[in-house]
């Protein structure tokens, strides 16, 4: 089992962040994933490493591929993201709530017609 | 796609949008004005719990610009800008925006419409980015502050 410090320090880093979202839409090989992020290969290379490291990406062989998709643990690291950022958006969208509660007790209060 | 439980919905679709939906139960003319009246932005769009707004600027009107800070009270923040494209009010808002980290990040095009429904209001949010990648990273940024809070709470239970 890999430990969940390693996962942690692998998604530290928003290239690897984007790649696992790359990645989550389905396999793809070095080649595949260094053109839409305008970086080299080795560089590339160097962070499937350490996602690989981590356990959340496996790799396939096939011929001279290695194509890359990701592994039960970067799945459930993505769904945890996107829970994540739902609920920063659900904190506002529900402190807007109590904004808009307010707007129509001051409304009430100076008496306005609809 | 419609979930019962949870009144906000957020998706992506196709490479390059995504899709926020939620429902409020003020008229449109309500939360039309607090996407717009700066006194009223600065008491919502905060983000994660210790984030406020200190810089909220925002003339809304068809070409007018807006900037948005925001700090978490212990020396990080980063800002919006952004220039709105329509604005019909008490109905939709079209407005293009970019985050400081501090260099600039693609524009982010943004439709928001609201509905009636019911007595209440339906907004859907529909963001388009440049490209596939730019989407990548505007999501993963968001994430960014959610794992902040998870590393303290991780410390937490050490």
């Amino acid at each position: 089992m890999q430990s969940l410090d390693a996962a942690f320090s692998a998604l530290a880093d928003p290239t690897r962040r984007a790649i696992l979202a790359r990645l989550a839409k389905g396999e793809a090989t070095v080649n595949e994933l260094a053109e839409p992020f305008e970086m080299t290969q080795p560089a590339v290379s160097q962070h499937l490493k350490v996602l690989e490291d981590a356990g959340l990406i496996i790799r396939r062989v096939e011929g001279t591929k290695r194509p890359r998709r990701l592994a039960k643990a970067g799945i459930d690291a993505m769904d945890q993201w996107l829970a994540m950022l739902r609920k920063a958006l659900e904190a506002n969208y529900d402190r807007l709530d109590q904004v808009l509660a307010g707007m129509e007790k001051e409304k009430h209060k100076k008496g306005e017609k609809r | 796609m419609s979930q019962t439980v949870s009144k906000m919905t957020l998706t992506t679709e196709g490479d390059t949008h995504v899709i926020v939906t939620r429902r409020f139960a003020a008229p449109p003319e309500a939360v039309y004005r607090a996407h717009t009246d700066p006194k009223l932005i600065q008491k919502w769009l905060l983000g994660p719990e210790g984030w406020t707004m200190p810089v909220c600027i925002n003339d809304a009107k068809a070409g007018g610009k807006f900037r948005y800070e925001w700090t978490n009270g212990t020396g990080g923040g980063f800002h919006i800008t952004g220039e709105y494209v329509e604005l019909q009010p008490y109905h939709r808002i079209v407005h293009v925006e970019r985050m400081h980290l501090p260099d600039p990040t693609p524009d982010n095009h943004i439709e928001t419409r609201f509905e009636p429904d019911g007595a209440g209001t339906l907004m859907t949010m529909r963001m388009t980015l440049p490209d596939e990648k730019t989407r990548a990273g505007m999501l993963a940024t968001g994430m960014e502050h959610g794992m902040e809070a998870s590393y303290v709470r991780l410390e937490g239970m050490v």
